[in-house]
This record gives structure tokens, sequence and C-alpha cells, in this order.
């Protein structure tokens, strides 16, 4: 009998801001988006206050509160860094671990209730994983993956559960009582869209779902959404994935500080997104043959028409070669600007991977590979992963306007020297 | 720290301050000859001084020392510290404590009763209702040519 669980650290990236700052314990802490645009995690103080999720910051900035808020730009160097560590507690006691995001993780817990009862092996995570790190997870298990996120989902919603939650086959009315208050749009893929036409034919809660009929959830919907049914039925359709499928595609995009409208400042955003997919590519000892370059204005500019291209190579020889990428790049950008556009957002994508660096030369290709290149390559990303120094293609400028703005940066308090946390010797 | 000479002068130096990781050849035995017999292996494994001073990198954490009231004890203004969260701490360990809403350097005295004593004769021994750590302090490394003696 399998058993899943899911552990969802609280309020993840407010706590690790709140982690290396003493004088914020309790504190109502918020973390904006990227370009400091929307708040996207808010500590238990900041929830009491009413502050939502996704409201804009430049809201709450005009904005009076009875108590002083915290605000944080997005420092996903830390966030990253704590995360790691939080999967690696995990793995000390865990058999099986699969990470699914930055800060949920499931957890294969099948067989522990033959030496630990699984509520106690949850609080005993619990404790392993704030002794570790200082950050507190939720853990919900169940059935299946469906069950363990629901149960996980109790756990913060109810406090008298106090963060640990276990749905067993044997105690089915705990399972039944638990779906019957749950809202349909809070099971683990659903979401607002489906949960608005769910609510149409008269499905509002989970335990709705769960005694609908499968096969017609799939014909109205997907697939997908049958699994969800047979899911919380408790047949596991879904297994855990211990390493993460490898990638097909490499997106590089960012939405802009400020607009652009020269083309060499787009150029060099290109360049610097063309670097950083080629690094990830390479990462993944991987060889791409379709290079793609999309820019896009704002939909939702007044008194500007919207304009969005996108344009692309087919390349004969595979690269993973940063210049090639570049190249490639350029020539398509020039297919694709427009003068006079104030542009939003641009992006590079990588495609159709192959692990071989060498194919059938065409007899009538004139792309050879560059001499030299997987040694460069090799050079360049050795001293950029160094943290020596930096080296990058000229094309990406020095200091650019148009990057990710992020005024209330923490630092980086584990990834950076001169960054550390400092503690007074008294 | 001693100095420690294997095989006609190759010499252990401790590490500046900001290499992470330092490698230095260590030969299995000493030899008496002036060079190793290419039958044996000489180098089992290059030391890394993170197996040295971390015993678990989750729970591992680096603070910088501020103040010079801990200079007897070798431990001066802008050294680095080993924090380790999952440490227990225990009865006279220098630990890393959160007191007034700041990361303070104390020693924990956990007998005849809990508490946090400074290590500057100008401020006041601290009886915390709870304790509030960041971790133990296991090792701390400082620079011998950051300030000259």
């Amino acid at each position: 009998m399998p058993m899943f669980g899911l552990a969802d650290v609280n309020s993840f990236y407010a706590s690790c801001e709140a982690l290396f700052r003493p004088d914020l314990r309790g504190k109502p802490v918020v973390v904006l988006s990227n370009n400091d645009g929307c708040v996207i995690a808010r500590s238990a103080g900041a929830k009491k206050l009413g502050i939502k999720m996704g409201v804009p910051w430049f809201q709450i900035k005009s904005q009076q509160y009875s108590e002083k808020i915290y605000v944080f730009s997005s420092n996903y160097a830390l966030y990253h860094s704590m995360s790691q560590r939080v999967m690696t507690a995990l793995e000390e006691i865990t058999p099986r671990v699969e990470q699914y995001s930055i800060d949920e993780m499931f957890l294969d817990l099948t067989g522990i209730d033959g030496c630990e009862a699984f509520e106690d092996f949850g609080r005993r995570l619990r404790s392993h994983v704030f002794n570790t790190t200082g950050l507190t997870v939720g853990v919900g298990m169940g059935p299946t993956k469906t069950l363990a996120k629901s149960a996980q989902w109790a756990s913060k919603e109810y406090p008298q559960f106090k963060g640990v939650l276990a749905l067993t086959v044997s105690n089915q009315k705990r399972t039944s009582t638990l779906l019957a208050n749950q809202p349909v749009e809070e099971i683990w893929g659903v979401g607002r869209r489906i949960g608005k036409r769910l609510n149409l034919m008269g499905i509002s809660t989970a335990l709705q779902l769960a005694n609908s009929n499968p096969k017609s959830m799939r014909d109205n919907f997907s697939v997908v959404l049958e699994r969800t049914v047979r899911e919380l039925n408790g047949e596991s359709c879904i297994p855990l994935e211990e390493l993460p499928p490898s990638k097909q595609q490499i997106v590089c995009s960012r939405s802009f500080g400020e607009r652009i409208t020269s083309k060499v400042a787009m150029q060099q955003a290109l360049c610097m997104y063309a670097t950083r997919a080629a690094e990830k590519l390479r990462g993944e000892r991987q060889y791409c043959r379709h290079i793609g370059v999309f820019i896009r204005t704002s939909p939702h500019a007044d008194n500007e028409v919207f304009y969005g291209n996108s344009a692309g190579e087919k390349l004969t020889v595979p690269t993973q070669d940063t210049r090639d990428i570049i190249e490639v790049a350029m020539r398509s950008l020039d297919r694709i600007w427009l003068e006079g556009k104030r542009y939003m957002k641009a992006g590079i994508s990588l495609n159709d991977f192959t692990p071989n660096g060498v194919t059938q030369l065409s007899i009538f290709g004139e792309d050879k590979p560059r001499a030299n290149s997987a040694q460069l390559m090799k050079v360049l990303d050795s001293i950029n992963q160094s943290g020596l120094g930096n080296v990058w293609f000229a094309g990406q400028g020095v200091d650019t306007e148009w990057k990710m703005k992020r005024g209330m940066l923490s630092p980086a308090w584990t990834t950076c020297w001169k960054d550390i946390p400092v503690a007074h010797v008294k | 720290m001693k100095l420690h000479s294997y095989a006609q002068g190759l010499t252990q130096l401790w590490p500046p301050l900001f290499a992470p990781i330092v490698r230095v050849p260590l030969y299995a035995d000493p030899c008496a000859a002036g060079f190793p017999s290419p039958a044996q292996d000489y180098v089992e494994k290059e030391l890394d001084l993170n197996e040295l001073c971390i015993r678990r990198r989750a729970s591992t954490f680096f603070v910088r020392a501020s103040g010079s009231s801990m200079e007897d004890l070798g431990l001066f203004d802008g050294d680095v510290m080993v924090v380790d969260r999952a440490e227990e701490a225990n009865h006279g360990d220098i630990v890393i404590a959160e007191v007034g809403g700041e990361f303070t350097v104390k020693r924990l005295q956990l007998h005849p009763r809990l508490a946090l004593l400074p290590m500057n004769p100008a401020y006041s021994t601290i009886y915390p209702e709870e304790l509030q750590l960041l971790g133990v302090v296991t090792w701390f490394f400082n620079s011998t040519r950051a300030r000259r003696r």
C-alpha cells in the first residue's frame, strides 16, 4: 500500500528573509515578485494585517498599516540555498524524496508505519527540518499524492493539527470529512478556472469531486482531472519522480525594468539571455538544433498597439556554443525588430536537443562547428562558476538600466562571503 | 598552530581566510629517500578544509564576528565563525544567541542555571526565559596577515 507525504515550507520566501534578521521575529514581512511587482509571500504577521497574495506593490506602498511592514525583493540566491538545505534535511530521514517546487517536496513513506505511526514520523520530520535549517514545514500524508496535498492544506488551515496530518486507508471517515470541507479549487491540479466550471456543475467541495464519475470528468475536462478524481478516492495514478525528466527546451527571458526602445539595448539583453541559456544547455550536457527569439510590447499599455513576434533558425550542426547562439539570435532579431515600439519583454528559446555534438555534416552545410568550441566553453563556464570573476561577451553591455528592478534585496546571507550575517561579540 | 613536516621539508600550512577549499598533497608515509617510490600510491586524497570543519552542510552557516572582547580566546573582529544549527548546545559552548533583536556571540552556561555569559566585562550576564540560538560556534578562522601583531 503506497503512502505519500507532502512537506511544504510555511511562507517560504518570507521565512527565509526573517531567518537572518532576528529583529524581524513575528513582524509583518512581505516579499515582492520580479521587478518588485506584486506580493508573492507574506509572513504570519503580514497576513494578520490583511495583506493579500498578489496585491501590487504600489498599492501597499501608499497604504497605512497599524504596524510597520518590512518589504523585500525576491532574493533567489538565498531561497535556492535554503531550499537545498531543506531537501537535504528531508532526505536524511526519508527513504525517497521528489522536489516538486522550490518549497514543496513529495515523500515516499510506504512501509514507514512498520516502524512508527505516520504522524509520529511527520512530527519527527518537522522537528528535524527545523533543527537543521530554522524553517518550519507542514507535513500532509495520504495514499496518493493528491490526498497528501489535501492533507497538507488541512494541516495549514486547521491549527489543531499542529502542522502534521495523515490520511490513512483505515480511517476513511477522516478523509471524507476533510474532503467535505475542502473547496474544490484548493485540490492539487484544479485551480480557479476549472474550479469555476465545476461549481457551475454543482461541484464545490473536494468530496463532491471525489464522488463524481471519472470518465465523465475526462470527457468534460481532461485526463488530468480524471486522474485527480481517482487519486481523491485513494487510487494512486501519479508516482514519485526522483529524477526530473531531462529538458527538451530551455527558455531564458525576463520582463524589463524599464521599457526598451533602442535596438542596441535589445541586442544587449538578448546577448545576456543567450549566454545564460547556453550555460544551462551545457549544464544539461545537450546540444540544440533550433534557436528562437521573441520580443513583445505590453498588452495592457494605453495608446499602444500591442506588438509581439518571434523568429528562429534551425541549425544543420547542433551547438552548445554561446557564440553560435548569439549569432542566430542577432540575425533573428533583425527580422522582427520594429522601431518606435516600447518593448516590455524578450527571450531566447533553445529547442530540439541532442546529446551528440556531431551529426552528419551535410554536403551543403556552410556551418562548421567552431574550432576549439568545447574548450572555450569549458573555460568560460569554469571561470563563471568559480565565483572569482565573470567573463561575458561584449555584446551584453556592462551596466544597463533594463536589468530587473530589485530595490529591496537582502544580502546573500549564505552564498556570498561579503554578505554573511554579523554577530556582535558582547 | 603547529607546523607539520613531511618528507623533506614539505610543510602543511593553514590556509588564507577566504579560500573555501584547500588542497595540500599528503604523503601517506614519510620517505627516507629523496623521492617517493613509483610503486607506491603516495597521494591518498587531497585535504579539504570543509571535511575538517563542516559536520553537516545543511545546518552549517558562516557568521562574521564583530567586536574585540574575545581576543584572548583568539577570536578577532572580522573573523569568520562556523556555526552549526543542529549541534546540541553544551555547557561552556560558544554560541550565537539572538539578544535584543541582534545576533550576539556568548558563552553558554547550563548549570546551575541557564545563562548567556558576556565576553565583554561591560555587558552583564543574561538569564533568558527561552534560548534563541542560531547555533553553536564550532570553528573560527582568522588571517594571520590581516593584522600585524
